[in-house]
């Protein structure tokens, strides 16, 4: 099951330039949440904290707190503990090249010493039906390489490989933009279905998709959070000035 | 309709002609690199091929005045330097690249090594064989298939080095990211999705690096140093190909220069099947459209 998020105070960095200010907000338990912005807002630095990757980057730095049901990210785990309790799911497609499909599934298992077959097994078959692509390549698990699917199923492939290792939050990190339409719907259906299991996170530029998916929506301008509603509310009747010119197509 | 007007025409026939122009120079380029290589392969053939017998593969050389012998014991004794060189060198040297690639971005001791491998990719053979000599030679008090190795590993080191570190850095860094994101520990990125991701191009650069050693004289000389009998001991001096081609070349000898070639032809059709099967060992296990 999925847990709720509560982010206190959230400042980050690259090297000098202050890309995320003071960000307050609570991401419900098994709900789907969506960032909008226009590009360099910092959507995509707020959840890379989310899953403590922002710090990957040797320039990078972060302050504030983040709360993962009772856990306190920055002080009571480290980075790996919860980079296995916390999915990822980038913008491109990155399968492993080197790696069959069913290898590219379970590589969280696996490269973290995972070696019962049994349960591998298992879990390749319950993450590729969860990602909906169970059918299409079930014959060729071990035969062809996780490279060789099309964009869209290398897309859903790596959102198996993310549920492989039974997150409790899913961050989605623009998952559909450099998809063609029908894999994308197929992306968005998926949401759908996983977000009563898992608590979702999804960064989009595009603001059909997140009224779609999302029970609640973030604007995010400047590396502030501009506003946080509920989807319906930050379409209809948004409260800020700001939100209502960039839902409405005036700038960005 | 006629979509093309009379100068397009032109143009076309123009962009037409530097099309097969510069496609012949690029043809006329490769047939240039590979014809010494063909060349030497059958002057080698030519030369060496009529006193290759099965003497040759099985025997030891022939005392001075006596006719016949082989070079068995040089054939071995290559094989057992550059086995020696290869253990210690591949390792060490894809470290080494790792480190660079995967760790030391930025980092003082990066570049100190970066340039220092540089450096040692310049250092002629036989300064290398004389400081073998010196470190290990001279405090051993006596010549050794061991100094041999150590020698060859040292050559081999810088290019195994420099090669994994720019194999590394052509494996997109989304990968490490999808590594990362799944809560592998960085150690382990580097090793099982970096290094596996970079693979083909690594061991390219190990064979390069064999095959430049395999055929080096100079930094032997004073340290595996030749012997004319069999020898398998680490520690004392052993036979190779090249010096044993040598020895046989300067001397006044027909025979011996016939040995002489026949030594070059088998040591260069060996680094090639040595280099092959590797190739076909390391293409085994690929799956059906990965790169």
């Amino acid at each position: 099951m999925g847990v709720g998020i509560l982010v206190e105070d959230l400042n980050a960095w690259y090297g000098t330039t202050h890309t995320l200010q003071d960000i307050n907000l609570h991401i419900p338990a098994n709900h789907a949440t969506a960032l909008i912005g226009p590009s360099g807002c910092g959507k995509s630095t707020f959840v890379r904290c989310l899953n403590r990757m922002h710090e990957t980057n040797p320039i990078a730095r972060a302050t504030g707190v983040v709360k993962m049901g009772d856990i306190d990210i920055y002080n009571d785990a480290s980075p790996v503990e919860i980079r296995r309790r916390v999915g990822m799911v980038f913008q491109r497609p990155n399968p492993f090249p080197t790696m069959s499909i069913y290898d590219n599934v379970v590589s969280g298992l696996k490269l973290n010493g995972f070696r019962n077959r049994r349960i591998l097994d298992e879990t390749v078959e319950r993450s590729l039906k969860q990602a909906a692509l169970w059918e299409e390549v079930k014959d060729d698990l071990k035969k062809k390489s996780g490279a060789s699917l099309s964009g869209g199923q290398q897309q859903r492939m790596c959102i198996a490989r993310a549920l492989a290792v039974d997150p409790e939050v899913l961050l989605m990190d623009e998952p559909a933009s450099a998809l063609d339409p029908v894999s994308t719907s197929k992306i968005e259906d998926l949401i759908f279905q996983l977000k009563s299991q898992y608590t979702i996170v999804i960064v989009t530029h595009n603001m059909q998709q997140a009224a779609r998916v999302a029970e609640n929506t973030g604007f995010f301008l400047n590396g502030k959070m501009v506003e946080f509603d509920s989807t319906h509310k930050i379409f209809t009747n948004p409260r800020d000035k700001r939100t209502e010119d960039y839902i409405t197509g005036r700038f960005g | 309709m006629d979509f093309e007007s009379a100068s397009m025409r032109r143009n076309k026939a123009r962009r037409t002609a530097t099309n097969y122009l510069v496609s012949g120079l690029c043809i006329l380029a490769t047939v240039l690199v590979i014809l010494p290589l063909i060349a030497i392969l059958f002057y080698l053939i030519y030369k060496g091929a009529s006193s290759l017998n099965l003497a040759f593969f099985t025997r030891i050389p022939a005392p001075v005045g006596e006719s016949g012998g082989g070079m068995a014991n040089s054939i071995v004794g290559s094989g057992i330097i550059l086995l020696l060189a290869s253990l210690m060198g591949i390792p060490v040297g894809i470290a080494a690249g790792v480190y660079l690639a995967e760790f030391g971005r930025g980092k003082t001791l990066a570049t100190a090594v970066r340039f220092t491998a540089d450096v040692l990719n310049g250092v002629p053979s036989i300064v290398m064989g004389i400081s073998i000599y010196s470190l290990i030679v001279v405090q051993q008090k006596h010549f050794s298939a061991l100094a041999g190795g150590v020698a060859l590993a040292i050559m081999m080191v810088p290019t195994i080095t420099r090669t994994t570190e720019e194999m590394l850095a052509t494996v997109p860094h989304a990968i490490r990211e999808a590594a990362l994101g799944l809560g592998v520990p960085k150690w382990r990125t580097a090793i099982s999705v970096s290094l596996r991701t970079a693979s083909p191009g690594i061991i390219t650069g190990c064979m390069l690096a064999f095959a430049r050693v395999a055929g080096e004289t100079a930094p032997l000389l004073f340290t595996a140093f030749g012997n004319q009998f069999w020898n398998f001991k680490l520690s004392e001096p052993i036979a190779a190909l090249p010096l044993q081609i040598y020895v046989y070349a300067i001397s006044p000898y027909d025979e011996w220069h016939r040995l002489a070639w026949a030594g070059s032809l088998v040591l260069i059709v060996l680094i090639m099947v040595s280099v092959t099967l590797v190739r076909i060992f390391a293409n085994r296990g690929a799956l059906k459209g990965g790169s």
